[in-house]
């Protein structure tokens, strides 16, 4: 069994934190796995990308090639369109609604109705959820809650275990706040 | 003991390295290669152990400090991205003359695609320059496995060894089984050598014959080492594929052997040639697969002649430029590649800026005010996060080339009568090669501006300690910068009349004028406060 996901966001949104969590969790499970990350000068507010691949087989590639990637987990809508390319023909994309408008053209409108069009899409409004919880700094936890029943080669027990393992360092209330975004998106994915 | 740890190729390295018993690691940071060096600093076994572990000013203080290390017996690594090399090319290329005493290994991470480069430079051609060993990993467990197993080859051989990855490598994540266990400093005696360490033409000239004479061993090593392999398909078409490094995850992505190629894995330079005179005789045709510029590749069509049928780059089977990916090997190989879905339209770049609130912004809110009185002006960028002032809205510099060339490119402008001559250059990349410049400027009593934009640190590679961090005055009044003509500001935008007062005054003083506005990053400041909340929760 392999997962080939695509992670997705505008720099400094904590992609890498969810890749983290699920790595630690792949890990501990005795799954391959490999993570391309993106560091350097793309960082700075500009697109990011990280290509996270999980399976039980030898995986060779770091890059995930065009076509095959499972799901598609996004911060922000329109960087995951971006990424399309990566994704099977029944794959899902499952990505916060909430646009990150860094930029003067922002073609909401047409992130919108392209996302809403498609069968596999999965769009939470992470931000607006976060702000009701009072967990601004957990919405990335928030899409992996989300995203969790659809992982499927990992359970959502396996990656709650490792949201405490992966902020365990930040002490005991950071990692009670995390769980809790983690539960509370997974609701939200549930309802979908 | 093993265990299994999650490592980026970087991180593989250093975990090698460390446990090879490393004295000291010497570099400046640069991406893809940052990584090396913060995981052995944040390394306990680092502080046990006292190896040396801070910042170098440049790639070429990094690279001799190295060689200082070896000559007294300790084993030592040098790390840098590929542009590096060029800066410590003088003391890469004679370290392979003077030989080595402790162990020496000098990593270099390349940057296909240029994901944070001005070039794409291949490193291995400087390994091939100096004739020296160069190790080629493809994996992160090969990265881990290869650091320990060069500084071996290196104090075997007594010759420097040059490590080459490509940003694939360096930043993708994988679990690596270590050994564990606390590595002890290895120590050989003092060198006492001046024959081999004093290159006076005399001696130089024997040592280059010595190490010209060797190469054909040292090719014989690169065939025999334990990375390098063979497999030959069942079910072969005839056809050959030779790869190395992330070139050789690409191919095995596509099931090489099982679709039918024979396939020879490089993991070692100088290149193997018998071997790869024997593999051609066995194939029909063959394909090169390697990361960077086609230098295996062209190294192959010296061996195999003008007409063996070899695909690769040059034939542009793959892509002349640009790094790899399991698509392009994939169609290089005759495969289909899967249906994709189209990026849909009306969907826009979202390039990188500078942060929001970070004084780069101000200070060129400021240059682009008072030069829009000076038609003529010329800027002169550098390499950091500043370099962004290219983009809109700013538009505010002409050029970025290298390291420390906006002083010196100024100097030049103005010398043949450019004015204003403008340079933008940041706290780092002053001390790591704008120094030297600024004295020439100041010798020739050039007509130039140069702008310090000190953020206290060494912001886009993550924000590690800057050389000259509180003595840029004193550097630039000792270099012979007029004390009345080095300005400092504070480059917030409630002092943007200041600002611009100060870089129109020294815009009309005719000599060399340094203005160093002066904020800490604010990426910096936010992680410090961040770990000072998080000591006060603690009760530290």
């Amino acid at each position: 069994m392999k997962k080939d996901i695509i992670l997705s966001g505008v720099g400094g949104q904590g992609i890498l934190s969810i890749a983290t969590i699920i790595g630690d969790a792949a890990v501990r499970a005795g799954l391959n796995l490999k993570q391309a990350e993106v560091h350097g000068m793309s960082q700075r507010g500009g697109e990011v990308e990280s290509g996270l691949r999980l399976s039980d087989t030898e995986i060779f590639s770091d890059l995930v090639p065009l076509g095959t990637a499972d799901i598609i987990l996004s911060m922000e809508p329109m960087e995951a369109l971006r990424y399309l390319p990566y994704l099977h023909e029944g794959g899902y994309v499952i990505t916060s609604s909430s646009p990150f408008r860094n930029i003067g053209n922002y073609p909401e409108e047409r992130v919108m109705s392209v996302l809403s069009s498609m069968d596999n899409a999965v769009t939470i409004d992470i931000e607006e959820i976060a702000g009701k919880n009072a967990m601004p700094k957990s919405a990335n936890v928030i899409l992996l809650g989300a995203a969790a029943g659809y992982l499927g080669i990992l359970s959502p027990e396996q990656l709650a275990e490792s949201i405490r393992n992966v902020f365990a360092p930040k002490g005991e209330r950071i990692v009670e706040m995390n769980l809790r975004a983690f539960e509370t998106g997974r609701e939200y994915g549930r309802r979908q | 003991m093993t265990r299994i740890r999650l490592l980026l190729g970087d991180e593989a390295i250093a975990e090698g390295a460390l446990q090879a018993g490393i004295k000291g690691v010497y570099a400046y940071p640069g991406t893809p290669s940052t990584e090396i060096t913060e995981y052995i600093q944040h390394s306990p076994v680092s502080r046990e152990n006292g190896i040396h572990c801070s910042w170098s000013s440049n790639e070429k203080t990094a690279m001799e400090s190295a060689l200082g290390m070896s000559y007294s017996g300790c084993r030592s690594m040098v790390c840098m991205k590929h542009v590096g090399m060029n800066v410590a090319a003088d003391a890469f290329v004679n370290s392979a003359m003077t030989g080595v005493n402790g162990g020496l290994v000098v990593v270099a991470a390349d940057d296909p695609s240029m994901h944070s480069s001005q070039n794409e430079q291949d490193s291995r051609f400087y390994g091939k320059f100096a004739m020296v060993p160069v190790l080629e990993p493809s994996t992160q467990q090969e990265a881990y496995e290869m650091a320990g197993y060069a500084f071996e080859l290196s104090e075997r051989e007594k010759l420097p060894v040059l490590l080459r990855l490509t940003t694939r490598l360096a930043h993708s994540r994988a679990a690596v089984s270590i050994t564990d266990g606390k590595p002890e400093i290895r120590k050989r005696p003092v060198a006492d050598d001046p024959k081999s360490w004093v290159l006076l033409p005399a001696n130089a000239r024997r040592r280059n014959d010595d190490l010209t004479a060797r190469q054909p061993y040292l090719e014989r090593l690169s065939g025999d080492s334990p990375f390098f392999r063979t497999v030959m398909s069942g079910n072969g078409n005839g056809k050959g594929i030779i790869a190395c490094g992330t070139g050789y995850n690409y191919v095995m992505e596509n099931r090489a052997v099982q679709s039918g190629f024979h396939l020879m894995k490089i993991s070692q330079y100088p290149v193997p040639s018998e071997k790869i005179s024997d593999f051609s005789g066995q194939c029909s045709e063959i394909l090169v697969v390697e990361d960077g510029q086609p230098f295996l590749e062209e190294q192959v069509r010296g061996i195999v002649g003008r007409g063996y049928p070899l695909k690769g780059r040059l034939s542009g089977d793959l892509p002349r430029t640009g790094e790899l990916n399991p698509d392009n090997v994939a169609a290089a190989m005759g495969l289909k590649n899967a249906r994709v879905f189209d990026i849909p339209e009306g969907i826009v770049p979202r390039p990188p800026a500078l942060c929001e609130g970070c004084g780069h912004r101000d200070v060129y809110i400021a240059l682009n005010k008072v030069l829009a009185d000076y038609p003529e002006a010329k800027v002169f960028a550098d390499i950091g996060c500043y370099t962004l002032g290219a983009l809109p809205p700013f538009c505010a510099i002409d050029s970025c080339v290298d390291m420390g060339a906006s002083i010196t490119m100024a100097k030049g402008a103005a010398d043949a009568g450019l004015c204003p001559a403008v340079a933008v250059i940041g706290d780092s990349t002053f001390t790591h090669s704008g120094m030297t410049g600024l004295l020439d400027a100041v010798n020739d009593g050039s007509n130039i501006t140069v702008i310090i934009s000190d953020n206290l640190t060494t912001a886009m590679t993550g924000g590690q300690d800057s050389a000259g961090t509180d003595k840029f005055e004193a550097i630039c009044v000792a270099l012979g910068v007029g004390r009345d003509h080095v300005c400092v500001v504070v480059p917030v935008p409630k002092n943007m009349d200041e600002i611009t007062e100060v870089i129109r005054e020294e815009l009309g003083y005719d000599g060399v004028s340094v203005i160093i506005p002066r904020r800490e990053c604010m990426q910096t400041l936010a992680r410090k406060r961040r770990i000072a909340r998080k000591n006060q929760e603690e009760g530290k």
